[in-house]
């Protein structure tokens, strides 16, 4: 690769891993408010979102990590960003048929909340958290640059991560409401797979 | 300085530490800090404790049945509506005021009380001489499981009681149009809900709007000089004013000796449209109360 398509590559994923770290918070904040009208707003049911958020990121970690193996590109890393958008989806539509079913099999809110959580944020979650590792491989040229890559995937990924809490929680909720904040996540998700799979296309050319 | 204007320096300095609050009882809760004042007779309750103390209750130790706190009278303006409860609910339990003064008045009533913070129901017992009594349930859970997990049993009640928001924290589950929805189908064709809330704010505009569009016309009470209004609505239509004057005369001496003055309170009671109706109603989609009562 030639060093400007090698700068071109690593600016796309610094943003693809900055916006997916900006998603990621904004729907766990967003996770409180769609649990609380099922299960209150205590501290157990963040405790349920945090845990559930850890362990599907943790998941995806292992399996992006995994992935990253196998002939890895930025067009396939694209399709992260689309899986992501795609399983947010039933969350956005069926959210409120799934808590209404939780809500009748579980009498504790806390376990109902663990495992209200567990049915809509964990598989997008876990897809979301495929993309660090992943990156990480995209944009390591040699192993001994390895750690400084990593850490400024993190760097950017994790501030993503900030800003996404702070616009979703300061002002995000003041101005729309919880299905127009997480359907535009959904969109930008999907710009963010065209953008990968666009760049993919124009490399191989 | 004289030596005399010196002394009185220091008093008029060290004056208001001398008048201070003296506190009985400090805890962190799950939820909170709680606080136990005592000055004098007045012991308070009273949550946060950074910036400004809001007292949420106040008792007067020598006279406990007196209601010190002008929001709590406030509250009693229900039953100009409904004079004849039989099956309360209460969300938010406080100092437990409320539920003491109605369980006396009325001895046969069933009242749930729902209160999230398993502390406060203790400071209650111990500082307010709350007591549960045969016919008063202690529920520790969230208001808005309780009100859930009571229409799936098929439960009623006449009289519902929010009193759930403190001036620090609003609990946004449970000022939105699905919650006050649920609080409706929980009630008897002539139930009511009285809600002790904020007449300031931003938040005063969406409220009304999210109550008007539950229940349609609703009974408003601001006293001046509280910054609390109390809104009392039903299922039905609410009584004319010459209804609610008669029922405060017959039911006013019953409620003096607690310092309710129900005629005082009635000329403050009114069904105007005093807000922006073009306010964005409080959904479970949209409800950021706590923001725009910064507003």
């Amino acid at each position: 690769m030639s060093e400007s398509t090698t700068r071109l590559v690593n600016w796309a994923v610094f943003g693809l891993a900055f916006t997916s770290g900006f998603i990621i918070m904004s729907i766990e904040l967003l996770g409180g408010r769609i649990l609380a009208p099922y299960f209150g707003s205590s501290i157990y049911v963040w405790g349920s979102i945090i845990t559930v958020f850890m362990v599907a990121l943790s998941v995806g970690y292992l399996a992006g990590g995994h992935l990253s193996m196998m002939n890895p590109r930025l067009g396939r890393y694209g399709y992260f960003f689309l899986a992501a958008a795609v399983t947010a989806v039933p969350t956005i539509i069926f959210g409120d048929n799934l808590m209404d079913w939780v809500f009748l099999q579980v009498e504790d809110p806390r376990y109902g909340s663990l495992l209200a959580a567990t049915l809509l944020f964990f598989v997008p979650t876990a897809i979301l958290g495929m993309i660090a590792p992943y990156s990480v491989r995209l944009l390591v040229q040699e192993s001994h640059h390895s750690g400084k890559v990593a850490g400024g995937l993190y760097f950017v990924s994790t501030l993503g991560s900030a800003l996404g809490t702070l616009l979703t929680s300061f002002y995000f909720v003041l101005l729309f409401e919880i299905n127009e904040i997480l359907i535009t996540m959904a969109v930008v998700l999907i710009v963010c797979f065209l953008i990968a799979t666009l760049i993919d296309r124009l490399l191989a050319q | 300085m004289t030596k005399a204007a010196y002394l009185l320096s220091l008093a008029l300095i060290f004056s208001p530490a001398l008048l201070a609050d003296k506190v009985i009882h400090r805890e962190k809760s799950l939820y909170r800090n709680i606080l136990v004042t005592q000055r004098a007779d007045r012991r308070c309750l009273a949550f946060s404790v950074k910036r400004q103390r809001r007292n949420q209750t106040c008792m007067n130790v020598r006279q406990p049945t007196k209601i010190v706190f002008p929001y709590v009278r406030m509250t009693f303006a229900g039953l100009l509506v409904n004079p004849k409860p039989r099956k309360v609910m209460m969300i938010g339990l406080g100092g437990g005021t409320i539920t003491t003064v109605l369980t006396e008045l009325y001895p046969d009533l069933e009242i749930d009380v729902v209160e999230v913070d398993e502390a406060v129901v203790r400071v209650a017992e111990e500082y307010f001489g709350f007591r549960a009594t045969e016919k008063t349930n202690v529920i520790v859970q969230d208001g808005r499981v309780f009100t859930r997990r009571a229409a799936l049993r098929g439960e009623t009640y006449d009289y519902i009681i929010l009193d759930a928001y403190t001036g620090d924290y609003i609990p946004e589950h449970l000022m939105t149009h699905e919650f006050l929805s649920d609080i409706r189908d929980l009630l008897t064709p002539d139930g009511i809900v009285v809600a002790n809330t904020f007449a300031l704010s931003d938040l005063y505009d969406h409220e009304s709007v999210t109550y008007a569009s539950v229940f349609g016309d609703f009974l408003n009470l601001k006293v001046p000089g509280t910054g609390n209004r109390i809104i009392v609505a039903g299922k039905g239509t609410l009584p004319e004013r010459s209804v609610l004057a008669a029922e405060a005369n017959r039911l006013g001496p019953r409620l003096e000796p607690y310092s309710v003055d129900l005629l005082n309170l009635l000329s403050y009671l009114d069904r105007n449209i005093d807000w922006d109706t073009t306010s964005r109603p409080l959904t479970d989609q949209f409800s950021p109360a706590n923001l725009l009562r910064g507003r």
